[in-house]
């Protein structure tokens, strides 16, 4: 992992820090008499607090997971350094794509 | 002789804890995927998504819920544990911080698996 990457995975692995924080809380609070659409979609939709929240997070954690992936490939598999980047690369990107759907999804 | 030696390093608490903070961000990676499709489903009408709901109340898919909040925890605290080290002076035990965050998931999971059952 060159600088600029290891910059990047700690950047948004302390962004993500009080998100993840929330969350967590947030999964007990949803869980309180069991999950249904209604609940959510009536906390979520038309939130712009939310699409904000929720937003940061699919951004950081694409990076983040990324750059992590990377790492396990570069170092458990046999591929090259540039096919790993390749990879973790598509695999940033497809969670960004499903993850903004995601956001969209719910707060729309 | 020299496998030992090798191997020897990979017995610690830190080192354990190092390999638990991988899985779980593996595990998590290969997780979110599905986790972003299953909101998506929204996209669909709320009828589509409580369907899905519905689905996950399965006592198997709750306990797989449980294994997951404790991955998030631990990847979180485990994460926190990296961070501190790399940006503030050097705290000693850390392997009791360690086994600390691992206890501490521990806890939070089962909280959930009360929670959800």
């Amino acid at each position: 992992m060159n600088v600029r990457l290891y910059v990047w995975q700690r950047g948004t692995a302390a962004l993500m820090v009080p998100l993840v924080a929330v969350h967590l809380a947030v999964i007990f609070y949803a869980t309180r008499q069991g999950l249904s659409a209604a609940d959510i979609l009536s906390r979520t939709r038309g939130s712009i607090a939310w699409a904000s929240y929720y937003g940061l997070f699919v951004a950081a954690v694409s990076i983040h997971a990324a750059i992590g992936v990377r790492n396990v490939l570069t170092e458990w598999s046999p591929l090259t350094d540039r096919s790993a980047g390749r990879l973790a690369v598509a695999f940033g990107l497809l969670l960004a794509v499903l993850g903004f759907r995601a956001v969209a999804a719910v707060v729309l | 002789m020299t496998i030992a030696r090798h191997l020897k390093h990979r017995t610690g608490t830190l080192w354990l804890a190092a390999l638990v903070h991988r899985l779980s961000g593996l595990a998590l990676a290969i997780f979110l995927p599905l986790h972003f499709l299953a909101l998506g489903l929204a996209i669909s009408g709320a009828a589509t998504l409580d369907g899905f709901l519905r689905w996950t109340d399965q006592p198997l898919v709750k306990l797989s819920e449980v294994l997951l909040v404790f991955l998030l925890t631990v990847h979180l605290l485990g994460g926190v544990r990296v961070l501190v080290i790399e940006n503030f002076d050097w705290r000693d035990g850390q392997k009791q911080l360690a086994t600390l965050a691992a206890t501490i998931s521990a806890l939070v999971a089962f909280f959930f698996l009360v929670r959800v059952f």
